[in-house]
């Protein structure tokens, strides 16, 4: 089956030249050189390894919060469709083996950029190491606070299904104003507000999964 | 001067794997199996001389020891039925304790004495102890012939289904059941996955769908995504034991009552509970069809007549139906999808044909699904265009994810997931855990799948011991678990302790799989040839190592020849003249000599390309271009011929 090569996470088209400065290091198959990282050998069209990229540039993608799924979504079926195992079925094991690695780490990037709260909590991670060692876990917003011990008493007092209802559709309001905004403060870098944002919105989709399971005992009980 | 001929990648004169190699689709039911062959993605099912496409799963065994399968069997299946087992399927990967919970549903009786060796359930069959998959491989293996017959030539590969639902142990038992047979499986495909597939490329269908499978003994649902020849699941749910097989059994049973009330109790041998059983079926089919009729029960010949109608059928199986709804609203929350942005609804498996469900689907979904391809084909025909892409190539790329979810035993019984259910496969995950006590040098780990929080609702896959771990005060050890799940679904745990670097890596067989000395024994038992057998995968493999090897050099060649004096270049396509030759040969050690001998003498070569790319990477040019006109190389001859 013939690799096609695309200009995907930065491919040279040239061998033996890096165009984005990469270290070059010897293909396992052709021994000839090749930019750490590369999706194929330029060479000999063998798949490489997968080299340490973050997830935005697995998918030649900006590292920003807006994404739409869909670009997302043909992103990721480009890289699958050149490095799934199913496309190295005839192949040695040690070309099997690698486009498994490289599917896994694709797959990874995909989960973690398709859902809003995990990209958040990449990002704030990514534009902030070393900035924001805690990361978006730490509770010192005592509003924040109040507002989740509120809502989720109000869970537990919920007797109807209304009442959960209710809960449910305000979380969900609540979680669609969380992702705006992040958009906002991610757009002039303020990672603390991403931060805070972050946290809420952890919190948020917690209530909302607990009322889901809340409505499904109500369920049951009926 | 012709340096040599520069072949694209699989097109060197070797004998190439890809060429002529066939690989069937297999869909291995739990009442019938059907086989499927695919070429230029138009899928054929292969049929009998009556234009049967389906193999009964039921396997007979003749007092030789010999077995048959398919049609004959199921015959024998009232006269003989110590010596006949049908429904196997349901007991794969499933072990003594698990099948407890079943006990007097099953029609065959298991052994249960347990046994050395594996916790796998063994069945009484016509004096032998057999294991499920010793069964399922006569299954396979039948189906292998159907094909060979077919098409005249040797099938050694294929494509398998099973269940979306299917836990790990599954999935092993049924993979190595195709060993058994003599097939290698070149992936194993989830069945309403492989529907979808067959759906998708009659239909060029868009949009969400959504694939309702209800087979003899497992039940499906998956939420697929396709679009541009991409089948994305989106989430996937089932039931890997609920089937028209239940519904059979709730007539049945239906039947039995009314005839102890009017008899008073019997005691039932196997054999009465089979043909009960037999009599059931027979009235689920034909209540399909028609609204009511009348069967006989025949034990101990006495008969009794049983009059049934189709709303009284109905009653019986509504409870069994509704379990499946329950579970599709499961799964569409789960793939975040409302049932109204459905853009269809597939049905799979013979049971889809109860008129009951097709109603309660519909309304469910607020569509009319679609069955115009057999829906007892429709998987095989899926398999087979899979086996199909994986061998030749295709535009198509089923995504799919973990049916359940995995994770490891922590302190107090609790389930720690490392990866969650409908995880896009294949996935890699990675946790640490510590000791609690100080100087424990031990841990044991036990790897579970299930959604519950506590480790007993889920089903046990593994146990293992990691040991050597260094003294340490408690805490202090950092014990890396990796779980990865391959694009068969396939389990691989490693746990390794990493503070001190000292690593252990194990990898994880299922409780309820056999051991690599059972799968030896099986295979040099069942197969003459098994040591042929794996003397072909050895020589093929090699050959795919061979190609793989001179395509590169040729590659390299093509792109950096200048780099070499022509005694060199001469020597070097020498050597892959004669791994060539070798490759056309049958001797693997020649052509293993023929891979080291060209590695070898491309060293210089491989050094002097690295040495070039690593300059050209600091001047941020191609220096190829002028290199050979200005000075020569390494001392290479400036007036080399250039590809």
């Amino acid at each position: 089956m013939e690799q096609t090569l695309k200009p995907l996470a930065g491919q040279s088209e040239q061998s033996g030249s890096d165009e984005e400065g990469r270290p070059v290091v010897p293909c396992w198959s052709c021994q000839g050189p090749v930019g750490e990282g590369s999706l194929f050998c330029s060479t000999c069209k063998a798949v490489q390894p997968p080299g340490q990229l973050d997830h935005f540039a697995r998918f030649g993608l900006p590292a920003e919060y807006d994404l739409e799924s869909a670009v997302l979504d043909r992103h990721y079926f480009d890289c699958q469709r050149m490095l799934h195992p199913d496309r190295f079925a005839m192949r040695t094991p040690k070309e099997r083996a690698l486009s498994q690695q490289q599917s896994v780490c694709v797959n990874e990037a995909y989960e973690t950029l398709k859902d809003p709260l995990k990209r958040a909590d990449y990002l704030v991670h990514l534009r902030g190491a070393g900035v924001l060692p805690e990361g978006c876990t730490l509770v010192n917003d005592q509003e924040l606070l109040t507002e989740s011990m509120e809502l989720r008493e109000a869970l537990a007092d919920a007797e109807s299904l209304e009442d959960v209802d209710a809960l449910d559709q305000r979380a969900t309001d609540d979680i669609r104003y969380c992702i705006d905004a992040l958009s906002d403060v991610f757009r002039t870098d303020d990672l603390e507000g991403a931060c805070r944002l972050t946290t809420r919105l952890k919190y948020l989709r917690k209530l909302s999964e607990e009322c889901r399971h809340h409505r499904a005992k109500m369920d049951k009980r009926e | 001067m012709q340096i040599m001929q520069i072949h694209e990648p699989g097109e060197t004169p070797l004998p190439h794997e890809g060429d002529g190699v066939i690989a069937v689709g297999i869909d291995l039911g739990t009442t019938n199996s059907v086989v499927a062959i695919s070429s230029d993605g138009v899928a054929e099912v292969l049929r009998n001389e009556d234009g049967s496409g389906l193999v009964p799963s039921v396997v007979a065994y003749a007092p030789d020891g010999s077995a048959f399968v398919g049609e004959l069997a199921r015959r024998l299946m009232l006269d003989r039925p110590d010596a006949v087992v049908s429904s196997v399927k349901r007991l794969m990967g499933r072990g003594v304790e698990d099948i407890k919970s079943l006990a007097g549903t099953l029609p065959y009786d298991v052994d249960k004495s347990g046994g050395e060796g594996s916790g796998m359930v063994r069945l009484s069959v016509a004096g032998q102890r057999l294991t499920p998959v010793e069964i399922s491989a006569e299954i396979l293996t039948a189906l292998k012939e159907r094909a060979e017959v077919h098409l005249g030539q040797k099938v050694e590969k294929a494509v398998v289904t099973v269940p979306a639902y299917f836990d790990d142990s599954a999935r092993t038992a049924t993979k190595d059941a195709a060993r058994l047979a003599g097939l290698e499986v070149l992936r194993l495909v989830n069945e309403p996955t492989a529907a979808a597939l067959a759906y998708g490329l009659d239909e060029s269908a868009e949009g969400v769908y959504a694939v309702y499978d209800l087979g003899g003994g497992t039940f499906d649902v998956s939420i697929l995504k396709m679009q541009k020849g991409v089948f994305q699941v989106l989430a996937t749910g089932g039931d890997s034991a609920l089937g028209g097989d239940d519904f059979d059994h709730a007539v049945a049973e239906h039947f039995l009552a009314e005839r102890a009330a009017d008899r008073g109790t019997e005691t039932m041998t196997s054999a009465d509970v089979k043909m009960a059983l037999m009599s059931a079926r027979l009235a689920k089919e034909c209540l399909s069809r028609q609204e009511s009729g009348q069967w006989t029960l025949d034990i101990d010949d006495q008969q009794t007549f049983h009059d049934l109608d189709r709303a009284r059928l109905e009653t019986l199986i509504a409870p069994l139906v509704d379990r499946t709804l329950g579970v599709c609203r499961g799964v569409l929350d789960d793939a975040g999808v409302a049932s109204q942005d459905i853009a269809g609804v597939v049905l799979v498996g013979g049971s889809t044909r109860v008129p009951l469900v097709r109603q309660r689907v519909a309304a469910l979904f607020g569509k009319e699904p679609l069955a115009h391809i057999d829906p007892d084909e429709v998987v095989a025909v899926g398999a087979a265009l899979q086996a199909e892409a994986l061998t030749v190539g295709s535009d198509t790329l089923l995504l799919d994810v973990t049916p359940l979810s995995l994770g490891i035993e922590t302190m107090g019984g609790l389930v720690e997931k490392i990866v969650e259910r409908n995880t896009p496969v294949p996935v890699s995950k990675g946790q640490e855990f510590t000791t609690f006590q100080d100087g424990q040098a031990a841990m044991s780990i036990h790897v579970v799948q299930g959604e519950r929080e506590l480790v007993d609702q889920c089903r046990s896959l593994a146990r293992f011991e990691l040991h050597g771990i260094p003294p340490m005060t408690a805490g202090a050890a950092r014990i890396q678990v990796g779980f990865a799940v391959d694009a068969d679904g396939l389990l691989t745990v490693t746990a390794r302790e990493q503070t001190t670097g000292v690593e252990q890596t194990v990898e994880v067989k299922p409780s309820y799989g056999l051991t690599e000395d059972e799968m030896a024994a099986m295979l040099y038992d069942s197969m003459m040839h098994a040591q042929d057998d794996m003397n072909r995968r050895l020589l093929a493999e090699a050959r795919v190592e061979a190609e793989r090897s001179l395509s590169a050099v040729a590659a390299a060649l093509q792109a950096d020849a200048d780099l070499l004096a022509a005694e060199e270049q001469e020597e070097i396509v020498e050597t892959m003249k004669r791994l060539e030759a070798a490759g056309a040969r049958e001797d693997r050690d020649a052509i293993n000599a023929g891979v080291e001998d060209l590695e070898r003498v491309t060293r210089a070569f491989a050094e002097r390309r690295m040495d070039r790319g690593i300059r050209s990477a600091l001047h941020g040019v191609d220096v190829r271009e002028f290199e050979s006109a200005a000075e020569p190389a390494d001392g290479v001859d400036t007036d080399q011929p250039k590809t």
